[in-house]
C-alpha cells in the first residue's frame, strides 16, 4: 500500500469516486468451508494412503471372515474325523464340477497295474471313482519269462475321500441294526458284503479287495478282462441278520458281516457311512488337518480368539502404560527414576520366561487363559508406558500446562485433561501397531507348546500351525492356510497401523508429496 | 566415557541379579519334581537337594545357587530330561548349534540388508525403492514360521537342494553340515535383512537431503563419493549398534526357527526343559537369555555412545 503514490490518481476527479459498501457495517465473513476436526482431517490424510486403504479393507474380511466361517462351517471345533486326517480341500459338487482345486486331489506316481485295478475296484464297488486324471504315462521294458514286455505305470490324481473306499468296522448289534435302518430310509448303501481273507490271499489289512487276487495282491481278471468277486457266501460265519440293501449282483446269499465276540465286524463305505454319522457328505474348503479338523472353520475358531484377546491384551496394557508413563512424566525426578529402574527390570525379563513362569504358577488355579492373560499384563504396558512418558516430557513444560497451574488445576486434572489429550493421537495409532504384536507373540507361544489354549478356544493359529508343521510335506494345505491367513492378517494390521500412524502424525498435516 | 561404560555393566549386572532372583524364588516355589526310586542317581539328586538347600528360607537357597555359580559354575543336575547329569554340560553342548547358526544368518545379513538399504534410498521413489519396501514390510510383517515354512517347503522338499532337517552330529564345519544350516540360516537372517534394509534406507533418505550433502556435491563430489564419504558415515552412527543389538537378539529369536529345523541348540532345550518341568535347565536357559536381552541393550547403548560423541557428553550429566 505504501506504493502507492497519490499523485497518480489526482486527476481523476473526486465525483467518480463511489463507495463500495455503504449500507452494511463490515464484519468479517462467516467461513464458508466447514470446520475440519481432527479426526476428520485425519481420516483425509490416511484415505489418500491407497495402500493402508486397501490393507484396512482387507483387515475387515478377515475379521469378517473369522467371525462367520465358524458359522458357516458344518462342522464344531470338536467334529474330528479319525480317518480324513490331512486331507486336501474338497467338496463333492467342485469336484463333480471338475474343479481340481477342490476336489480332494493327492496325486500318486509311478502306479503299476496292480494299483490301478485297486483304484478300479473301488471305484467298481462304490460307485465312486477315485481316479481323477492320469498325469503321465511311463514305458519300461522289462524281462519278463524270458521276453522282453512293455510294462506302463501311470501318474495319478486321486480323490483321496473316494479313494479311502471300504473299511473294516466293528460294531454292536444295535449300531448294525441302527446303521441298516438308515440304510432302508436313506437308500444308500454303507455295508458291503464280507470278504474272508483266505480268498484273498490272506491280505487282512486292506478291506477295498473284493476281488480274486494272487500272492502278490495283484487281481487275477477273467477272461473278459474283469475283476472277479470273492464275497464270502459262507452264512455260518455271518454276525447278525442283514435285511438291507444287497449291491448288485446279489442273490441273496452273500453275508453282510462276520462275528466277531459279541459284535460284528464288517465292510463299510466310508464315505456313506460319513454321511451316517455326520449327516451330510464331507465338505473340507480349506481340507482338513493332522488332527481331521476342519480348516475352514478351525482357522475362523483360532483367528477369532487370536483378535479379541489381542485387542483386550492391548486394552489393558493401554490403560496400564498411560497411567504409569503419565505418572512418571508428569513428576519426572525420583518418581520418574524409581518407576524407571522398575520397567527396566521388567524389560529385561524375556517374554517366554514371564509366560512360562505364569502357566506354571497359575494355570491350574485360574485356568490357562488367565494366567497367559498376566503375563501379557505384567510386561506388555511397557512400551506404551515410554511412549506416554515422553509426550508428557514433551508438553508438560509448555505454556498451556502452566497457565492451568496457575488456575489451580489439581495434578490429576492437570495429567488427564491437559497433557494427555495432546498425547492421545500418538497412543491410539501405536496401539493398531500393539494388536498384531500381540497377536504375533501370542502365536508363537501358541506354536511352541508353550501355551495350550485349546481346551478354552478350541484351537488357535498358533496351535494350527503346529499341526500343520506336524505332516508339512504330505499335506502343505494344513500349513499353507493358516500361514496365508496369518501373514495376510499381520501384513494388513503393520499397513493400516503405519497408515493411521502418517495419518495422525501433525508433523505430515498438510504436506503433500 | 569409562565411567559411564562401569556404571552400565554395574547396573546390568544389579538388573540380571535381581530379575535372577525373582525368576528363582518363583521356580523354587514349585513342587519339585518326583525322582524315580529305583535309579542310582536318585540319591545323588536327593543329597544335591540338601546341599543346596532346599529346606532353607529362599534367600539362603539364593545365596547358596549364586555361591556355587561363581565359584563352580554350578548350576545343579538335572532332574527330569537328563537324569542326574551336569545341566552345565549339557548347556554347553547345545551351545554351539545355535551360535553357529546365528553367527552365519548375522554374517548373511550384514551386507545384504545394508546394500539392499542404500539401494532404497538412492533410488527412493522409483519402482526399486517400493519393491524393496514392500517386501521389508511383508518380512518384517510376517511371523518366521511362516517363511520358514516356505523355505522348508519349497527348497528342502520340492526342489530338494538341501536336508529337510539340520545334519545332526558335531562336525560344525564340515561341508554337509554347512549345507543343512542353509535353510535355518536363511530362514533366520529374512528378519534381520528386512531390518536392516529398513533402519538403513530409513537414516541414509534423511542424511541424503541434509544440507551438508548439498555442500559436498557443490565443492565438486561426485555422487557416490559424497554418499559412500560423507551420508553412509553418518548412517553408520544408527546401522553399527543395531548390528550389535540384532546379533545378540537374534540369539533369542531363534526359538522357533530352532525348533521347525530340529537344530540341536538351546531353544531346544529350553523348551523340552519347560515342557518336561525340568527346573534347573529352565533357570538356566532362563538366565541365558535374560542375559541375551540385557547385553544386547547395554552394547547398543555403550556402542552408540562410542559412535556418536553427541551421547557421550550427554552421559556426563
Amino acid at each position: 500500500m505504501e506504493n502507492f503514490n497519490n499523485a497518480e490518481y489526482e486527476h481523476i476527479p473526486a465525483e467518480k469516486f463511489a463507495f463500495v459498501q455503504d449500507s452494511d457495517k463490515i464484519h468479517d465473513i462467516e467461513l464458508q468451508t466447514k470446520a475440519r476436526s481432527f479426526f476428520a482431517d485425519a481420516m483425509i490424510r490416511f484415505s489418500k494412503n491407497k495402500s493402508s486403504v486397501v490393507a484396512a479393507w482387507i483387515l475387515l474380511f478377515l475379521i469378517l471372515f473369522s467371525f462367520i466361517s465358524p458359522l458357516l462351517s458344518p462342522y464344531g471345533i470338536k467334529d474330528t474325523d479319525k480317518l480324513y486326517v490331512n486331507y486336501p480341500p474338497f467338496l463333492e459338487w467342485a469336484a463333480d464340477l471338475g474343479i481340481e482345486a477342490l476336489s480332494g486331489a493327492k496325486t500318486f506316481d509311478s502306479q503299476n497295474d496292480t494299483a490301478m485295478n485297486f483304484w478300479r475296484g473301488i471305484a467298481e464297488e462304490t460307485g465312486r471313482n477315485p481316479v481323477i486324471k492320469t498325469i503321465g504315462t511311463h514305458e519300461t521294458e522289462v524281462k519278463y519269462r524270458g521276453q522282453m514286455v512293455k510294462r506302463y505305470t501311470y501318474d495319478i490324481k486321486v480323490n483321496a475321500y473316494y479313494a479311502l473306499g471300504v473299511v473294516y468296522r466293528v460294531f454292536s448289534y444295535d449300531e448294525f441294526k441302527k446303521i441298516q435302518d438308515w440304510q432302508n430310509e436313506h437308500g444308500i448303501q454303507i455295508i458291503y458284503p464280507y470278504v474272508e481273507p483266505a480268498d484273498i490271499s490272506g491280505i487282512t489289512d486292506n478291506a477295498n479287495i473284493w476281488y480274486k487276487v494272487d500272492a502278490k495282491g495283484s487281481a487275477i481278471l477273467d477272461k473278459d478282462g474283469n475283476l472277479q468277486p470273492v464275497y464270502s457266501k459262507r452264512a455260518e460265519i455271518a454276525g447278525a441278520e442283514y435285511n438291507s440293501l444287497r449291491i448288485e449282483g446279489d442273490d441273496g446269499s452273500y453275508i453282510y458281516s462276520m462275528a466277531k465276540s459279541g459284535s460284528v465286524q464288517c465292510r463299510i463305505d466310508y464315505y456313506n457311512y460319513y454321511r451316517y454319522i455326520f449327516g451330510h457328505k464331507p465338505q473340507y474348503v480349506f481340507g482338513t488337518n493332522s488332527m481331521g479338523m476342519d480348516l475352514f472353520g478351525a482357522i475362523g475358531i483360532g483367528a477369532r480368539f487370536s483378535l479379541v484377546f489381542a485387542v483386550i491384551v492391548s486394552a489393558i496394557n493401554l490403560t496400564i502404560g498411560a497411567i504409569y508413563g503419565s505418572v512418571q512424566g508428569y513428576y519426572g525426578g525420583r518418581v520418574d527414576m524409581i518407576l524407571d529402574r522398575i520397567a527396566d527390570i521388567l524389560y529385561g525379563v524375556p517374554f517366554i520366561v514371564v509366560t512360562t513362569l505364569f502357566q506354571y504358577h497359575l494355570a491350574r488355579k485360574v485356568g490357562v487363559v488367565p494366567s497367559f492373560l498376566f503375563a501379557y499384563v505384567m510386561v506388555g504396558w511397557l512400551g506404551m508406558a515410554a511412549l506416554t512418558r515422553k509426550q508428557f516430557y514433551r508438553f508438560k513444560s509448555q505454556e498451556f500446562v502452566m497457565a492451568a497451574r496457575t488456575l489451580g488445576a489439581s495434578d490429576r486434572r492437570l495429567m488427564f485433561k491437559h497433557i494427555f489429550p495432546n498425547a492421545i493421537g500418538t497412543i491410539i495409532t501405536s496401539c493398531a501397531l500393539v494388536i498384531p504384536g500381540v497377536i504375533s507373540s501370542e502365536t508363537s507361544m501358541t506354536y511352541l507348546g508353550i501355551v495350550d489354549l485349546s481346551s478354552f478356544a478350541g484351537t488357535t493359529i498358533g496351535t494350527l500351525l503346529s499341526q500343520g508343521n506336524a505332516a508339512a510335506t504330505t499335506a502343505p494345505h494344513a500349513m499353507l492356510w493358516p500361514s496365508v491367513f496369518l501373514g495376510l492378517l499381520m501384513i494388513c494390521f503393520n499397513l493400516f497401523g503405519n497408515g493411521l500412524r502418517d495419518a495422525f502424525n501433525p508433523t505430515t498435516r498438510g504436506v503433500e508429496d | 566415557m569409562l565411567k559411564y561404560v562401569i556404571k552400565r555393566i554395574l547396573y546390568m549386572i544389579l538388573v540380571f541379579l535381581i530379575i535372577t532372583l525373582m525368576c528363582f524364588v518363583l521356580v523354587r516355589m514349585l513342587p519339585l519334581p518326583t525322582l524315580p526310586p529305583e535309579d542310582s542317581h536318585t540319591k545323588v539328586v536327593m543329597m544335591r537337594r540338601e546341599a543346596l538347600g532346599y529346606n532353607e528360607p529362599y534367600l539362603v537357597q539364593f545365596w547358596i545357587f549364586l555361591k556355587n555359580v561363581i565359584t563352580k559354575f554350578d548350576w545343579g543336575l538335572s532332574e527330569k530330561l537328563y537324569f542326574g547329569q551336569d545341566v552345565w554340560t549339557i548347556f554347553r553342548q547345545k551351545l554351539p548349534a545355535t551360535m553357529i547358526v546365528n553367527l552365519y544368518s548375522i554374517i548373511l545379513s550384514i551386507p545384504f540388508g545394508i546394500a539392499l538399504g542404500i539401494l532404497a534410498a538412492l533410488k527412493k521413489n522409483s519402482w526399486v525403492d517400493y519393491t524393496i519396501s514392500t517386501l521389508t514390510m511383508v518380512v518384517i510383517s510376517v511371523p518366521s514360521f511362516v517363511y520358514a515354512f516356505i523355505i522348508q517347503y519349497v527348497f528342502c522338499f520340492k526342489l530338494k537342494w538341501f536336508p529337510f532337517l539340520m545334519k545332526s552330529g558335531t562336525d560344525w564345519f564340515s561341508p554337509a553340515m554347512f549345507r543343512s544350516m542353509i535353510p535355518p540360516v536363511m530362514a533366520l537372517s529374512f528378519g534381520v535383512i528386512a531390518q536392516f534394509t529398513r533402519t538403513t534406507r530409513a537414516e541414509l533418505t534423511e542424511v541424503l537431503t541434509s544440507e551438508f550433502m548439498l555442500l559436498a556435491r557443490t565443492k565438486g563430489l561426485t555422487k557416490a563419493q559424497a554418499t559412500i564419504r560423507h551420508a553412509l558415515r553418518n548412517c553408520f552412527i544408527v546401522i553399527v549398534p543395531s548390528i550389535f543389538g540384532e546379533f545378540i537378539g537374534i540369539l533369542g529369536g531363534s526359538l522357533i526357527i530352532e525348533k521347525i529345523f530340529a537344530i540341536p541348540g538351546v531353544g531346544g532345550l529350553t523348551l523340552n526343559a519347560i515342557n518336561g518341568l525340568d527346573y534347573n535347565i529352565y533357570m538356566l536357559s532362563t538366565c541365558f537369555y535374560t542375559i541375551v536381552s540385557l547385553s544386547a541393550s547395554l552394547v547398543v547403548d555403550i556402542s552408540m555412545g562410542f559412535i556418536d560423541p553427541r551421547i557421550r557428553m550427554g552421559s556426563r550429566k
